[in-house]
């Protein structure tokens, strides 16, 4: 019996039932990955280890969890320990830690089998996944295609059926754009919902870990088993993490949901137009009604994020440095020519245009103007969502203005234009709330993501709202042909 | 022309926590190179710092001491620079909201205090070390004190000379020794400053062009140094010619500063909020713990030894200057009730015999128990004071207890009168002639039958018996 494209919840009723056992469950996934490789998903494959976790995982323990035995990915910025880690870039391209990204090890302490690391944007720094070290990776749904950035592996994977879910990373999109561009169900939670030990940082106080899976459920799944507070990141939330698989199936009655006026949906692809109308339709006859709301200063989000990020990102990525780990040059004359060198040759050219622009927005005589004033609009911008969260339940918008483009024509010549991939999806980021993005159909055989915003810590509001929405619809059924591969 | 000296003095303070500032790892020292290392430490790929505690309280017990401003919320920030022993591309540290604003430290000069005010003092992580001559065509990095807490005490520039500037240290050496708050070692580190240091026309209102001495770890370089770029910047300006604001270093070998070359220091640190860290808040609870726990100061001492143990104001100034030795005394005088013998070898054959081997109290052989049973022994006039001393000097080396010594070596005094006459009696039938010219007058041949009772005890007579069984005998 095929295992691609079944969800957690299917392969563990499979599993439950004897219909697999686990290790043939994570051979299988090991072959589809093999088959599937042209899609270049993987950067690196976890055989060996990945073998043997599935075979003396217990799935016959009373308390076994969901996850037992079910095989996942994980995008490679999180640490394994013994695996190869490489962010997707030359300058890590041997880095293997001595140590578990705690996000990762939760779910693996659920009994899941990491089955490999997925290719990323380098860095998590892009929006196609075209920045990687390790070539680009292909939209199961279109060869030659995007599948969206930075957690485009990732998302490729789960969309392909490989495996049934994997994590990602969401710094101002990286989760729910590729989860958009290839038809899948992708969470960004609260920032802190998920220690970020392990984590390799872009900007850390927008980067926050999440699931992407083929549906809403699947990803409460996964949250349940990430969430909590992990005393080795003090920025992670101590609050409490409540089951969000309980309350999926709350009906939507009287829900509110906000349209965020500034966001002039206008300009867009008449059929992504027509495509957020159907599902404001669905909405409506779950019982659910909209409002016009007002973010005054969510405009300057992309601007906002392109102070902050790189400012940090400057700073986080200052450890490669060929002195330690990870890439140095050869033919050195003294210290400076080592940094010089190894970085000019280990780190590629979006990841150093990020590392100029945010060099410059700190430096003396620019921090005001650019660093502290960005700081400064990024509160307007969550005290805008803090009033709006008075008066609606959540915000929706759609998850990227466009379907996913070809590879080479965006952001190669202006990268600025690719920037604005992001319009929808950063603001969360800077106010630190939790957006999930759901699969609501097609424009030119291409998938479409709708995303909803829910206010600090109210997963579970985004969560019922996603799964309702696919009880009630089959977007999220949509499977790839993977014509070509 | 008359110059005038002004100094401000930038002082590291390495706190005495048993693990680093952000990791969990020892701080000890002398461990082999990068064994006192983890995660955090090398700055691995996806680390991130956790703040310990202990650092802040001992920062709050330093800012209460000094009388200053706690700042209850305090931010860390990231001061970015490369270098080799900096294992993640910057420094955290405290800029805008530093944990201690404000107060002052007062000053011993030779017949006069002044007081130093202070500006602020605030947390930050220590680098590593690159050691660059043990190894051919490399240099190496140790990491062990990457991360080490220290508290940066900035002083305002209020410092007059380097004979100030040596008493501030030595002031600022006895308070954070005083508080527990550090060490002080300055040999291995612990206590060390950078020195600001300009000149100015006497009444000029404005300050001159400093220069920054980097680095100096001992009260004599921080003499010889300040003095030297005292004289150096003098001679400039009596040229005509114009001070360059740089950072210097001090070169013992050769007593000079000179400049860092400009590659040692970047311009340029990009200061920003550390996002790995939420802000710090400290309650009032907490405050109050650190007030109620807070150790006795130099002053408080000073007074209890006159006022309670009765010792005079020199001895109870001596014994309170150093923790070490206040410590040491307070240990033993829970052991002993005549404090001013105590306090009299504590300052005498103690300190003469510490000084010759140039170490500290705490590791030698002696301890509070040995040196109080020993003022005890002379005290219930078990052995004389002579006895006691050749007994120290046994401890010393041995680090046998007195009532050892005493027991192995038979020193015990003798008191008894009865055993004293006979021996005196003894004496006086030997030396007829001595007494006879003795009591035709000759007063001065008095001490000449001490000494013989003496050498016919080998010294355990007590001297008081012999003085007064002698005079009644020779009547």
């Amino acid at each position: 019996m095929s295992v691609q494209f079944k969800s957690i919840t299917e392969l563990r009723a499979m599993l439950d039932n004897k219909l697999i056992s686990a290790p043939e469950l994570t051979q299988e996934s090991f072959q589809l990955a093999k088959k599937y490789k042209e899609l270049n998903c993987f950067v690196t494959m976890n055989e060996e280890l990945g073998t043997k976790n599935a075979n003396t995982v217990d799935l016959n323990n009373k308390n076994a969890s969901t996850l037992a035995g079910i095989p996942l990915a994980q995008k490679d910025l999180f640490c394994t320990e013994g695996l190869r880690t490489t962010c997707s870039s030359k300058i890590l391209a041997n880095f293997i830690p001595p140590y578990t990204a705690t996000a990762v090890k939760k779910l693996e302490d659920a009994g899941s089998i990491t089955i490999g690391k997925t290719n990323m944007d380098e860095f998590a720094m892009g929006s196609s996944n075209e920045t990687s070290y390790f070539g680009n990776v292909h939209n199961p749904w279109k060869k030659g295609y995007v599948p969206g950035g930075s957690s485009g592996g990732s998302a490729a994977a789960v969309s392909a059926g490989i495996v049934p879910a994997a994590t990602g990373t969401d710094t101002g999109g990286s989760i729910r754009q590729p989860a958009a561009h290839c038809g899948i169900t992708g969470l960004k939670p609260t920032y802190g919902r998920i220690s970020r030990w392990g984590m390799i940082a872009f900007a850390s106080s927008l980067d926050q870990a999440g699931p992407l899976a083929r549906t809403a459920e699947d990803c409460a799944i996964l949250l349940n088993a990430m969430s909590g507070h992990d005393s080795k990141d003090t920025t992670s939330l101590s609050s409490n993490v409540p089951d969000f698989l309980e309350n999926i199936n709350q009906p939507l009655d009287g829900l509110k949901i906000g349209i965020i006026k500034e966001f002039d949906l206008s300009d867009l692809d008449s059929e992504v137009q027509a495509r957020f109308e159907d599902s404001k339709k669905i909405y409506e006859k779950l019982g659910a009604h909209f409002v016009e709301v007002s973010l005054p200063n969510i405009s300057a989000s992309v601007p906002t994020y392109y102070s902050i990020a790189p400012a940090e990102c400057s700073s986080n990525l200052s450890r490669f440095d060929g002195v330690r780990f990870g890439y140095r040059a050869e033919d050195i004359d003294d210290l400076n020519d080592l940094y010089i060198k190894s970085r000019s040759e280990g780190f590629g050219d979006e990841v150093k245009r990020r590392i100029l622009i945010g060099t410059y927005a700190l430096s003396t005589g620019y921090y005001d103007a650019y660093y502290k004033k960005a700081q400064q609009v990024r509160r307007l911008i969550k005290n805008d969502f803090d009033n709006i969260f008075q008066s609606v339940d959540i915000l929706m918008t759609p998850t990227s203005p466009n379907t996913a483009f070809k590879f080479d024509s965006k952001g190669m010549q202006n990268p600025v234009e690719l920037y604005l991939e992001d319009l929808f999806t950063i603001s969360s980021n800077l106010a630190g709330l939790p957006a999930i993005s759901i699969p609501h159909g097609q424009v030119n055989s291409l998938p479409v993501g709708l995303q909803l915003i829910g206010n600090f810590l109210r997963e579970d509001q985004l969560l019922n709202a996603s799964h309702i929405f696919q009880q009630n619809s089959d977007f999220h059924l949509a499977q790839p042909s993977l014509e070509g591969f | 022309m008359i110059w005038e000296t002004v100094i401000g003095l930038e002082t590291h303070v390495q706190l005495s926590t048993k693990t680093k500032l952000f990791s969990r790892a020892s701080t000890a020292f002398g461990a082999s190179p990068n064994t006192n290392v983890n995660l955090i430490d090398c700055g691995l790929p996806g680390v991130l710092p956790s703040v310990n505690k202990e650092a802040f309280y001992k920062a709050i017990r330093f800012g209460l001491a000094i009388d200053a401003k706690i700042n209850q919320t305090s931010i860390f920030d990231r001061k970015n620079y490369f270098y080799a022993d900096l294992p993640k591309g910057y420094q955290i540290t405290q800029m805008d909201l530093p944990i201690v604003l404000g107060g002052s430290i007062e000053i011993l000069l030779d017949d006069s205090a002044k007081t130093i005010n202070i500006t602020r003092a605030h947390l930050e992580e220590d680098a590593g070390k690159s050691i660059h001559d043990e190894y051919e065509g490399f240099s190496a990095i140790d990491l062990n004190r990457a991360g080490t807490p220290l508290l940066e005490i900035v002083s305002e520039p209020e410092i007059s000379s380097a004979k100030e500037a040596v008493a501030y240290m030595k002031a600022m050496h006895q308070l954070v020794t005083y508080l527990d708050v550090s060490d002080g070692n300055m040999a291995q580190g612990s206590l060390r400053c950078d020195a600001n240091v300009s000149i100015r026309k006497k009444g000029d209102t404005e300050l001159g062009t400093r220069t920054e001495i980097k680095n100096i770890n001992s009260f004599k370089f921080i003499e010889k140094a300040i003095n030297f770029e005292i004289k150096r910047q003098i001679k400039i300006l009596e040229n005509g010619e114009k001070v360059t604001q740089e950072t210097r270093l001090y070169d013992s070998s050769k007593d000079e500063t000179r400049p860092m070359r400009s590659k040692e220091f970047a311009n340029d640190y990009r200061y920003f909020p550390e996002p790995d860290l939420l802000p710090v808040i400290i309650s009032d609870q907490e405050i109050q713990k650190i007030r109620d726990e807070f150790p006795e100061l130099p002053k408080e001492k000073e007074a209890r030894y006159q006022g309670e143990l009765g010792l005079s104001e020199y001895d109870s100034q001596i014994i309170s200057s150093s923790k070490s030795m206040a410590d040491f005394f307070d240990a033993a005088a829970k052991k002993t009730k005549n404090y001013s013998l105590l306090s009299n070898w504590l300052i005498g054959e103690i300190s003469a015999y510490l000084n010759k081997e140039q170490i500290d109290i705490h590791a030698s052989t002696l301890t509070a128990d040995k040196v109080a049973m020993l003022i005890n022994r002379i005290d219930d006039q078990t052995i004389s004071g002579k006895i006691g001393k050749s007994i120290f000097e046994e401890m010393c080396v041995s680090g046998s207890t007195p009532d050892e010594i005493i027991e192995s070596k038979g020193l015990k005094q003798i008191s008894d009168d009865g055993a004293i006459e006979e021996i005196i009696m003894t004496v006086i039938n030997e030396n007829p002639s001595q007494v006879e010219a003795y009591l035709s007058g000759k007063d001065k041949l008095f001490g000449f039958f001490v000494g013989q009772v003496m050498k016919l005890t080998e010294g355990k007579a007590n001297p008081k018996a012999v003085n007064s069984i002698l005079k009644d005998k020779l009547k």
